[in-house]
């Protein structure tokens, strides 16, 4: 497989007999545990779900459970704007409000966190490091697509073995939507670009020009479970429902920079808002053709008071 | 026999890039098209060798996978260079291993970048490898080198049928029995590799030198 060789270091080891689950998610047998989750131990962003624990009707349940946290990114005219909560969560108490969840891979991609911190953080510094391989070995960028779906593959490896992992993987390449520099045509996922004759409908020629790919934003959803999904919008975690009812409201392709982030602040302090894992600062950033730009953190109160204001 | 030490020429054009082989002459029972000597390893890029037959068999394998894994996991076709570094890499591994011996094969990898740029790769059995502009291996691949020194030129390039023809050419300078022993590949941009049909291209060249011959008999005679 190619890459193998960098990715053999992060091949599981399956001479295992059995597989123990140690997430932190209730799993069916931990009947009578409510949130067991004591302070002091380890810092996630994942939620113990009440509901799951105490159920004796004897069913397997194998629903993960959302992940304690609000992360939200959409792809505009401009680019994408990434915007995150900071708060970090072990059961009720809250461990931190100063997190941060957007991991910069390098100046042109961008990942998010959410679910275990631990898992997040060090695959995603894995991650960067193996952009950086690519880079130095071939001597350039690696794209978006390759980054997020070695971050798959890497993960998939583990895949039921308790990782808890859901991110987005954001960036910008040359690797756009090819077009023909001979006759301008769009071409999609052709390779070959074919006169049309127009009378005839017959394909006249071929043009033997370069194609030119286009500078492009990108933005993909990457989990723990192996998805691995291109999308113009999304948003992962608890607060995740409350951030979407926002964006999808607000979203408009001809957003201008200043707009866009003022929707994906608005999104998540809702976020924070109603959902009482998600809060802290909103920390926000935009990826365009120059790589990613930090915007600003603001702290939700701050904003509180700013929107009440407003209103 | 199993040894293929015959002449291949590679010759990278603006928008095409050629591969000419020697072929040997076939026995009269074997069918002639199992003897092939470039072989595609994608859509877009492929290669021809000198040496051991078995050998490039063996490359040739590994190279077609590791092409399609390229696609599965990044998502793009291979570069012909990052291509050229995994079968040069393979090479290596063979000359620093115990109980193997390495490659005996030196291989020419012609093929398009997915940003049009054509490219021109030459490995041998230590695994080192170089891009050219135009190159030869095998037998007397030192004249058909010599000869292209000397006439690969931005005209000798300008179009695609010039670009043939300077393969065809630099080939004749060493095949023993002219046209027929030749095999001739090409991959456009765009466009899967195709074989050529020399013939009429042959007879075109040398009825070329034919009028050059005439020309400077002219000359000397006035």
């Amino acid at each position: 497989m190619a890459l193998a060789s960098v990715l053999s270091g992060e091949c599981a080891d399956f001479s295992l007999d059995f597989r123990q689950p140690f997430g932190h998610n209730c799993g069916p047998g931990q009947s009578g545990a409510e949130c067991d989750a004591a302070p002091g131990d380890s810092v996630s962003f994942s939620v113990k779900n009440p509901m799951l624990a105490g159920d004796d009707d004897g069913v397997e349940r194998k629903i993960e459970f959302l992940h304690g946290t609000t992360t939200l990114a959409f792809k505009f005219e401009h680019g994408v704007i990434v915007a995150v909560d900071s708060r970090a969560t072990a059961g009720s108490y809250i461990a931190s409000q100063t997190v941060k969840k957007v991991i910069e891979i390098n100046p042109y991609l961008l990942g998010t966190m959410a679910g275990g911190a631990a898992d997040c953080s060090f695959w995603e510094r894995l991650l960067a490091r193996q952009c950086r391989i690519y880079e130095l070995r071939n001597k350039e960028r690696i794209s978006v697509a390759a980054a997020s779906k070695l971050l798959a593959n890497m993960v998939y490896q583990y895949k039921g073995m308790g990782l808890s992992m859901g991110t987005m993987v954001c960036g910008w390449d040359k690797r756009g939507p090819a077009s023909c520099t001979g006759c301008c045509l769009k071409m999609g996922s052709l390779s070959t670009c074919q006169l049309i004759d127009e009378v005839e409908g017959a394909a006249v020629g071929l043009h033997h020009t370069p194609l030119r790919r286009q500078d492009s934003a990108w933005l993909y959803y990457v989990d723990s479970e192996g998805n691995r999904v291109c999308g113009d919008l999304f948003a992962v975690g608890s607060g995740s429902m409350y951030a979407y009812g926002v964006m999808d409201s607000g979203l408009r392709q001809d957003l201008t920079v200043d707009e866009a982030c003022e929707l994906g602040r608005r999104a998540i302090y809702q976020a924070t808002f109603r959902d009482a894992y998600s809060g802290g600062q909103v920390n926000l950033y935009h990826v365009h053709s120059g790589g990613w730009t930090r915007i600003s953190q603001e702290d939700v109160l701050m904003l509180h008071q700013k929107y009440r204001d407003q209103a | 026999s199993n040894m293929c030490c015959f002449s291949d020429v590679g010759i990278r054009g603006k928008d095409i890039v050629v591969l000419g082989v020697e072929k040997k002459s076939v026995a009269k029972l074997q069918d002639e098209r199992t003897v092939r000597k470039i072989c595609a390893l994608d859509e877009h890029v492929c290669m021809a060798f000198a040496g051991l037959t078995a050998d490039a068999r063996i490359v040739i394998n590994r190279a077609r996978v590791e092409c399609q894994s390229h696609r599965l996991t990044v998502e793009d076709p291979v570069t012909v260079e990052y291509i050229t570094r995994y079968i040069a890499t393979l090479k290596q591994r063979y000359t620093q291993s115990n109980g193997r011996r390495p490659f005996g094969i030196s291989a020419l990898i012609v093929g398009f970048d997915y940003d049009g740029t054509p490219r021109l790769y030459q490995t041998d059995p230590s695994g080192t490898y170089h891009a050219w502009k135009a190159n030869a291996i095998g037998r007397s691949a030192k004249t058909v080198r010599e000869f292209l020194e000397k006439n690969y030129t931005d005209e000798a390039i300008a179009g695609d049928n010039e670009a043939i023809k300077l393969a065809i050419k630099a080939l004749l300078e060493v095949v023993q029995s002219g046209g027929k022993n030749i095999e001739l590949a090409v991959i456009r941009r765009n466009q899967p590799l195709k074989s050529k049909e020399i013939e009429t291209l042959v007879a075109e060249i040398e009825k070329e030198k034919e009028e050059e011959a005439e020309k400077k008999k002219q000359k000397k005679s006035t």
